[in-house]
């Protein structure tokens, strides 16, 4: 059973990736759980075209959405819900419309790609978004899913989908230049 | 004209729906004068490819 080992192995990695996702320990625990399972059950279905982990991500990935349907099916969004106005971006913009604070140049930002810290500020900037800008965030950047899609797994019409994923841009960029771009031209 | 406010909305929009032609071509008038905007525009694809690319390197399994 050196193949189940191997699988076990990943479950931290798996549970971090879910839990971004979910932001919520025990729903990440189960679509880890489930996960795994299904892992070690069709492991003869993986054919080692790809690495061991990006199989079980893209395992989670479904279990992820599984979970997020539930999620929102029993706690159903609001659309009067406070993530759906956008007076909470007010501060970034002048009265006319500008920018306050301009917006830098961010200088060679691929190049960060290759550095755990970087995605380590990023998950830090991540954690500091609303629970559902985050979530429909995750779903269309890291799940690749389309809007309609997200729409409907979260319950909530498109255009309240774009006005979350506008907030969690618009949040992230400001977070990623204090927190990483600015700061790395000082040290 | 549109303000940076608004230019930024349909910036993101365009990563998330086809704009129609009107839309697209406010968004292009606005960028070419505006400098503050194009850095946006730059930095919200750039985040389109790190979360492409989320959760980075590997801990063990290097390449």
């Amino acid at each position: 059973m050196s193949q189940a080992i191997e699988i076990e192995r990943h479950r931290p990695y798996l549970l971090k990736f879910a839990m971004l996702q979910l932001r919520d320990a025990s729903a990440a625990e189960d679509a880890v759980q489930e996960t795994l399972l299904a892992a070690i059950q069709g492991v003869q279905g993986f054919a080692g075209q790809s690495a061991l982990r990006t199989w079980l991500v893209g395992i989670l990935k479904h279990k992820i959405i599984d979970h997020l349907r539930r999620q929102s099916r029993e706690a159903p969004l609001q659309s009067s819900d406070d993530e759906f106005s956008l007076e909470d971006l007010d501060a970034l913009f002048q009265s006319d419309g500008h920018y306050s604070g301009s917006p830098q140049v961010w200088i060679s930002p691929d190049a960060v790609l290759t550095q755990k810290k970087f995605f380590e500020a990023l998950e830090v900037c991540l954690g500091a978004l609303p629970d559902k800008s985050a979530k429909a965030f995750m779903m269309r950047e890291v799940m690749g899913m389309e809007t309609t899609e997200i729409c409907k797994a979260l319950g909530i019409t498109s255009t309240n989908c774009w006005v979350l994923l506008y907030r969690a841009r618009m949040a992230l960029r400001a977070c990623l230049e204090a927190g990483w771009f600015d700061a790395a031209k000082v040290s | 004209m549109l303000t940076c406010k608004e230019a930024s909305r349909l910036q993101s929009q365009a990563l998330d729906r086809n704009l129609r032609l009107g839309e697209r071509l406010t968004l292009r008038v606005h960028m070419g004068l505006c400098d503050a905007c194009t850095k946006v525009s730059r930095q919200m694809d750039f985040l389109r490819r790190a979360l492409r690319a989320y959760p980075g390197p590997d801990d063990d399994g290097k390449g």
